[in-house]
């Protein structure tokens, strides 16, 4: 059943608490999305594309869910809802491309968690098939001015699976408005995704509460055997895609696992490798070249010490955020913050996502960490727009404001990645969405709540 | 594991005290430290600055004198007396030292998390003066932090301020005179929700119901402990003697400080309900509670934590972490403030609190604070909320010279530390730090070959011998004692 669209404010507040709410959450005709194809027209702003320079007092049409015409010379249409967006800049909606969304609620409960299954191998499993399209983290992600993200299993939390090496299942690509997952999917299926196998000589026994130690060559054995077992698993695949292509399935007995990951090895699907330390990004690119695998990388905690390796490969990185302490005790206390600068210098592609739900409105701070320590403000804004988009292949649906790409887009007041900027508008495929959250309403009911009475 | 009496003890401090004389000689041996402290310059001055002093406003292009580790004159332009150390200020912005409500670094225990109530152990005996956080949070322009015990017990171990005196002996650390603490907690840590070992029962209490009866039990005993104290103080002012005294209670010694007001409460908490729990189990025993940690939900409850004049320091915008987070929201520092609460902005966690500034910044869109409102919830207000305001909190000239110098406004992400002062030295020098990095890397690279040279020798490796950090100076009180015997 569609709700009504949930309007504005409603009850008299105060002047102050409006002016606020006015602030944050959109114009008041703007409710959850309602089934109005319409077309806007943002007038008299700065807009940056992300495509050239930004254009000053332009406008942007939209029309169907897309892109239609940005510039200064554009006609606004006739019949066209007109943003007079004067004083106010827009942007490409911004792309967090690891996160947990509508797969976990409250990650210290088990059963609103449905991010990693049991098992080492699951290519079959797919995000899309478990995001709960009304979870509270999508309308307080979306109010922070993030558009798209990627669903990804097995990522983050405390059920990440550890050390051990999995293949986690497949990561959908989702925009962050839609009463359905299908009007919500922008690719079922962006990335398999491959937790690197680490060399683990401490373990944490949860069944003891207690630290296990085991010697080095022991764990060096069960990590050898572990990448044999991926490469076990993608060499059938292999022969079960060539068994595919070649019409002789039919003589086996289908086997979904080897048929999730025949795009994998024949370089469609691109794997996103979670690994950090350096000794693990150098096996992991070594794997994927010998397998010939598409490789993307995430986390990347160390990636500045083989940004070589990594340029050379054109393995793209979507990094953890900067805000994390440094991995060594004397590494430079900046360490993270500098990284960006580092591998973007280097000419590594870099993404930059929060890897959670709760924390994903911090995007934005992150980023702007990282231009505060050397990376340029172009690169840090393409960052977590433009460059996630084309690592995951959607690089001609989003990322840009451009003529023909799906409207996903932002009006705010000033720069998307400081920390006081409120976003003003949102579209998500061209319709106007709610800013309204969960966190408004609390905001909202409780500056309302009446004096206790003396009495108490 | 028992120890076996006073001998083994007194080896093991002749040992100890082997050690550091062995360390206090090795320390000639090596060149200058990161963790070396600073000098203490008689006279520094920084010019040109945009001054934000907190309590008077913001001074553009100002200066600040500092004189013996203290703030002598804030103002427009002073000039340098003779010899002073000048510090250009242009483009740069001071503040405060920010301080840190509610921290965990510096320690090499957080949770004595056995019993419901670990009131006898103390933060102060587990100082840790050589934890790479306090550089990395000196580094964030933090210059004071309150250092918690867990929450793991309704009540917990005693808790201590301290400055972050990087490269100063652990006895350096406490910020001196500040009211000591004790935290206790309420909610699902205490009752160990998301905690369970497998194969052990439950640990009392596994409600919040038990919650309040285990508070409420430790201060009757606490009570009935302070009156037989009491009692025996009288008998010997009227003087009777031979009496023989109460034995003393190592945990109750603490809550008795507790009702005798010389010692804060900073309870952990979540829900509405629990928090105004605990403001009634205060008012039966006639203790204040000083401040409620994390307080998510203490937007519903605003007015009543108002009328308590109890502080509330929380988190900028974490949520939904667990289920007592699930109504967390990004506006609660601010509409606290609204209704007259004290509120502060804490971190709770190491990398946290490199950003508290840009923490505090956020109440700044969620709620409408005005600049000076949002820097106070990280300078001003935690140092009301730890009673040390007349020390610390603001600029103005008597305080202490902890100071803070970004290279922007500090309620910006894109601010960066430059320098950080306690006690008018400067601790942490962004400009050092960078110029002293090839150098350490240097030293790394020439270390890694040492070790591969002697792995290819493998007749004549050794195994490595590696100094420990020197453990904090012992303090023979007798909260230390208790921490083997409190156990029950």
């Amino acid at each position: 059943m569609r709700k009504k669209r949930a309007s504005g404010p409603r009850s008299p507040l105060c002047l102050f608490n409006f002016l606020v709410l006015l602030g944050l959450v959109c114009a008041p005709a703007a409710g959850a999305q309602t089934q109005t194809p319409s077309v806007y027209a943002i007038t008299h702003a700065k807009i940056f594309t992300l495509a050239g320079s930004p254009i000053e007092d332009g406008t942007l049409v939209i029309r169907d869910g897309k892109i239609r015409a940005v510039g200064t010379a554009v006609e606004v249409p006739g019949g066209a809802q007109v943003i007079d967006a004067k004083g106010l800049q827009v942007y490409p909606g911004l792309f967090d491309a690891v996160t947990q969304m509508g797969l976990s609620e409250i990650s210290a409960v088990n059963s609103t968690v449905d991010t990693t299954e049991t098992g080492n191998y699951n290519p079959d499993v797919v995000a899309a098939t478990a995001i709960a399209p009304s979870s509270e983290h999508i309308p307080v992600t979306r109010a922070s001015g993030i558009t798209e993200v990627l669903a990804v299993p097995a990522s983050g939390g405390f059920d990440s699976g550890g050390g051990r090496g999995t293949l986690g299942g497949q990561a959908s690509a989702i925009h962050l408005a839609g009463w359905t997952i299908d009007e919500m999917l922008i690719k079922k299926s962006a990335a398999m995704v491959l937790k690197w196998p680490q060399i683990q000589t401490q373990t944490f026994d949860f069944a003891t509460f207690s630290r296990k130690e085991k010697p080095y060559t022991e764990a060096k054995q069960e990590y050898d055997k572990q990448v044999n077992e991926l490469n076990d698993w993608l060499d059938r695949a292999r022969h079960y895609a060539q068994a595919m292509e070649k019409g002789s399935v039919s003589k086996y007995d289908r086997d979904l696992k080897l048929e999730a990951l025949a795009p994998v090895v024949r370089g469609e699907l691109p794997v996103l490798v979670f690994a950090n330390r350096a000794r693990d990004i150098r096996n992991a690119v070594a794997f994927c070249d010998k397998q010939k695998l598409k490789m993307i990388l995430a986390g990347g905690e160390e990636a500045y010490k083989v940004k070589d390796l990594l340029r050379s490969k054109e393995v793209p990185v979507v990094l953890r955020p900067m805000l994390s302490l440094p991995p060594e005790e004397d590494d430079p206390y900046d360490r993270e913050l500098t990284q960006p600068a580092e591998l973007a210098a280097a000419g590594v592609k870099i993404a930059i996502a929060s890897f959670d739900n709760s924390f994903a409105r911090r995007l934005g701070q992150n980023t702007a960490n990282a231009v505060a320590h050397g990376l340029s403000y172009e690169e840090a804004l393409r960052a977590v727009t433009m460059n996630p988009a084309q690592i995951f292949g959607l690089g001609s649906q989003l990322g840009t404001l451009e003529q023909g790409k799906i409207a996903n887009v932002i009006v705010t007041n000033g720069d998307p990645l400081e920390l006081t900027t409120e976003v003003k508008y949102l579209f998500i495929k061209g319709q106007l969405t709610s800013l309204e959250n969960k966190h408004h309403r609390l905001y909202e009911k409780y500056s309302n709540r009446p004096k206790p009475s003396a009495a108490n | 594991m028992r120890l076996r009496g006073i001998p083994q003890k007194k080896r093991s401090h002749i040992l100890f005290l082997y050690f550091l004389s062995l360390l206090y000689l090795l320390s000639f041996s090596f060149s200058a430290d990161a963790a070396t402290p600073p000098d203490a310059p008689p006279v520094i001055l920084i010019q040109d600055a945009t001054v934000m002093t907190v309590s008077h406003g913001t001074i553009e292009h100002g200066s600040i004198l500092i004189k013996d580790g203290k703030i002598a004159e804030v103002g427009q332009s002073i000039k340098a007396p003779a010899g002073a150390q000048v510090i250009d200020g242009s483009g740069q912005f001071v503040i405060p030292g920010i301080i840190d409500c509610h921290s965990h670094i510096a320690a090499e225990a957080i949770n004595e998390g056995s019993v419901s109530v670990s009131s006898m152990v103390n933060m102060e005996e587990v100082l840790d003066p050589q934890d790479i956080d306090i550089y990395r949070d000196l580094a964030g322009g933090v210059t004071a932090a309150n250092i918690l015990h867990g929450s793991a017990n309704s009540i917990g171990g005693q808790t201590v301020v301290i400055k972050l005196r990087w490269g100063q002996p652990a006895s350096k650390l406490p910020f001196e005179g500040a009211m000591p603490g004790i935290k206790f907690a309420l909610g699902e840590n205490p009752k160990r929700s998301n905690f369970s070992i497998p194969g052990q029962p439950r640990r009392y209490p596994a409600t919040r119901m038990g919650v309040e009866q285990t508070i409420r039990a430790a201060f009757s005993e606490a009570r009935d402990y302070k009156k037989t104290w009491d009692d025996y103080n009288k008998r010997v002012a009227a003087g009777e003697k031979s009496l023989i005294p109460p034995r003393r209670d190592l945990k109750l010694e603490p809550l008795v400080e507790v009702l005798e007001g010389k010692r804060y409460v900073h309870s952990h908490c979540y829900r509405e309900d629990e928090i105004l729990m605990l403001l009634r189990v205060a008012k039966e025993f006639g203790f204040k509670v000083r401040t409620f940690q994390h307080v998510l939900e203490g937007y519903k409850i605003a007015d009543e934590l108002a009328a308590a004049g109890v502080g509330a320091s929380t988190f900028s915008d974490w949520w939904a972490y667990k289920v007592e987070a699930y109504d967390a929201i990004p506006y609660n520092a601010a509409l606290m403030t609204r209704r007259g609460v004290i509120v502060s902005i804490n971190s709770d966690d190491a990398e946290e609190a490199t950003h508290l500034n840009q923490e505090a910044a956020k109440s700044m869109k969620y709620g409408g604070l005005s600049h000076d409102e949002a820097l106070k919830l990280v300078t001003l207000n935690p140092a009301m909320q730890l009673g040390i305001d007349k020390r610390v909190g603001t600029i103005d000239v008597g305080k202490d010279a902890d100071l803070t110098i970004y290279n922007h406004d500090p309620l910006s992400a894109y601010a960066v530390v430059q320098k950080t002062l306690i006690d008018g030295r400067v601790y942490f020098d962004r400009e050092k730090d960078v110029a002293h990095r090839a150098e350490i890397e240097k030293e790394k690279k020439a270390l890694a070959d040492k070790l591969k040279k002697a792995e290819q020798k493998p007749e004549e490796k050794k195994p490595e011998e590696r100094p420990k950090p020197p453990a904090p100076a012992p303090t023979p009180t007798a909260q230390g004692e208790a921490g083997q015997g409190g156990a029950q």
